[in-house]
């Protein structure tokens, strides 16, 4: 039980990063992006072309560090497919959303058109990848550390959790410190307000979806590492990422984070009792209760 | 001379419209003669079948906006609930292989009826803790809704054989021909069917309760000020429209007499239907009909053009379709979001 809190917590900090970018565009940008999801499955698939076949045509070494299943060339890959994802979300931004915005389209045509987003990218996955469950490193046993208390955890689902405190963290500097972090925040808050006061929203949304795609991207390559790749991956975090978003309030990007890790450990918990393919399930089981008992999420004022 | 050419160009003015569609209508039916006549009646009965799913997220999204991309689901129910309803439960040898909850062996119009009513108790159980809230939460639990009967449609054998799915359903009026031509006694089932819902929705739109669908769509808060319940309205629109689904469902699962849970994906069960109503024009009967011969037309023109593909290639085929779809989605959504036919106005033309 103990084993399923912790690995439970390992995925719920990979639903955080997520939820966060989730959150972050549903509170500035204002419309439910049904593409988050597939930002996560495309930064798994950049990192797997970057590792196994660019960083082996290169000549970069395939060692690995220790008991860890990745080397060098995950090092180097995770921050380069991070910025791949974040172009990404950019240019959707730019071909769809951006006159999508312009000629005023309500934000369910833009949730619309996120949807349809979401299926293109989907598709050219398993147009380049094919359908298959792909590893970054097949066939590696890898050894798991034994813990007080009988849990089991593999090196690389520590590293997770590092990575993903360290992601947040420098996201939580950002916001705080930066003059663009106090903009977004500010533009989350009251948009027109933020317009009045002269901040220039469209270079606040191109952050947003800069920030929102590369922590996708770094949750989907973690996502890899840990379990596997799959082209629907992504699909199937939709529904825990939403919840999350929903359960930590809209726009709170700590509450996104909290409400992560609750969906991770409720998740993987229920996998006691349930097949592990109900997972998407048992995550909108959670939602419709909280819409049912406080739809403003945990950290909303008393009405939404 | 001269009025006639002035009185040639006004008709062509005027009518532009129609010249355009009789054009685009004889070319259409010029290709159609190189295409065989079973081909033409399977691809008329799937369009036929998917005009009914868009007439029913019609209601939902064309005339009250309600966002739903769970069509899946009810799909996926609509199909399974009719399949049982018709088919008797398996006993003897067969119970081991094929495992269902029950099964009535009722006809086929029992089937249709309880696929639309469970539908529509479903559709009421999401709209409770939905429809008051902001209109994307409903788009979200619609969706969880389908991934998740699909996962127990799948993952539960006792309740309706997991995914090898039901087979052998009986389809209506069965022995009256040769099972070859029975496409064609189908046909006319499903147009019969399209017809009389089509009236159906014509009529309820037309009258006092459809204007309030309308209303609560353009600006739910001037209908509440107007005394109307929007909560209520729009939960009625939602059961409307999910019944209308329901009966898409079973006349599908009869279509093809086996249905298995990998059917209903969110690609085929939703997707697609949301793009057939975009391109027709939401809040157009009319367009959800013709949205619905287009786009599978569409669909089905694309597999001959991936048919000319490389050999390597080939095996991507369905994946480049749907891209195209994808791309087309988004290139209506930009450009003409009005759809073909855009919608009709429905006021007196004197109050204009």
């Amino acid at each position: 039980m103990l084993e399923l809190i912790v690995y439970g917590i390992v995925l719920g900090s990979i639903i955080s990063l997520g939820a966060i970018g989730l959150t972050l565009v549903y509170g500035i940008i204002r419309f439910a992006n049904f593409a988050h999801g597939d930002f996560l499955t495309t930064g798994a698939y950049v990192a797997l072309f970057l590792v196994t076949g660019l960083f082996s045509w290169i000549g970069i070494p395939d060692n690995t560090f220790g008991s860890l299943s990745f080397g060098w060339r995950m090092v180097i890959a995770f921050p380069l497919a991070m910025a791949v994802v974040a172009c990404v979300a950019i240019a959707l931004d730019r071909i769809l959303y951006q006159k999508l915005r312009q000629k005023r389209s309500g934000a369910v045509i833009l949730a619309m058109s996120s949807l349809g987003a979401a299926f293109i990218v989907r598709m050219i996955i398993l147009i380049l990848w094919g359908a298959d469950s792909l590893f970054y490193r097949p066939g590696v046993m890898r050894p798991a550390l034994e813990l007080p208390l009988g849990v089991k955890i593999r090196p690389d689902q520590i590293l997770i959790l590092i990575t993903v405190i360290a992601l947040v963290g420098a996201l939580h500097l950002f916001l705080q410190r930066s003059k663009m972090g106090k903009a977004m925040r500010a533009t989350a808050d009251n948009m027109e307000l933020a317009l009045v006061s002269g901040i220039d929203t469209e270079r606040i949304i191109i952050w947003t979806w800069g920030i929102g795609g590369a922590l996708a991207a770094a949750g989907g390559i973690l996502y890899g590492i840990d379990v596997q790749l799959h082209p629907y991956m992504g699909w199937n975090f939709l529904i825990p990422l939403f919840a999350a978003t929903i359960l930590g309030t809209i726009g709170n990007m700590y509450g996104a984070f909290v409400g992560g890790l609750i969906l991770g450990v409720a998740q993987q918990l229920s996998t006691a009792w349930l097949l592990p393919t109900y997972k998407p399930a048992v995550a909108f089981v959670i939602m419709i209760v909280i819409l049912f008992i406080r739809p403003q999420g945990i950290f909303g004022g008393s009405s939404s | 001379m001269e009025i006639g050419i002035k009185y040639g160009s006004v008709f062509m003015q005027r009518h532009k419209k129609v010249i355009a569609l009789a054009l685009a209508s004889g070319i259409l039916l010029i290709l159609l003669c190189f295409v065989p006549a079973a081909y033409l009646v399977s691809l008329a009965i799937m369009a036929g079948i998917y005009a009914v799913f868009c007439l029913g997220l019609n209601i939902q999204w064309g005339y009250t906006g309600l966002f739903n991309i769970g069509i899946a689901g009810f799909f996926c129910i609509g199909a399974y609930a009719s399949a049982m309803i018709t088919t008797p439960k398996p006993t003897g040898v067969y119970a081991h292989y094929v495992k269902q909850l029950f099964g009535l062996n009722l006809p086929f119009v029992a089937g249709l009826l309880g696929a639309a009513l469970i539908c529509g108790v479903i559709a009421f159980l999401i709209g409770m803790p939905t429809l008051k809230l902001r209109e994307d939460y409903l788009a979200i639990a619609t969706l969880g809704i389908a991934e998740s009967f699909r996962l127990i449609f799948n993952n539960e054998h006792w309740l309706a054989n997991g995914p090898r799915g039901l087979m052998g359903l009986p389809q209506p009026l069965q022995n009256l021909v040769d099972p070859k031509h029975y496409n064609y006694i189908y046909l006319i089932i499903i147009a019969f069917i399209v017809v009389i819902i089509y009236l159906a929705i014509e009529r309820a739109i037309r009258s006092p309760w459809g204007r309030v669908l309308r209303a609560v769509r353009e600006d739910e808060g001037s209908a509440a000020m107007s005394g109307k319940d929007v909560f209520s309205f729009k939960m009625q629109s939602l059961i409307f429209g999910a019944m209308i689904m329901g009966c898409g469902g079973a006349l599908y699962a009869h279509y093809t007499k086996a249905i298995s849970p990998l059917v209903f994906t969110p690609l085929y069960g939703t997707f697609i239907i949301w793009v057939m109503l975009m391109a027709g024009g939401s809040g157009n009967n009319k367009g959800a009909v013709l949205g619905a011969y287009a786009v599978w037309g569409i669909w089905i023109g694309t597999k001959f053009m991936t048919d000319l593909l490389p050999y390597f290639l080939k095996a991507k085929a369905p994946y480049i379709r749907f891209l195209l779809i994808g791309i087309l989605l988004e290139i209506i959504l930009i450009y003409r979001p009005r759809g073909l036919l855009g919608e009709e106005k429905r006021v007196s033309k004197l109050a204009d």
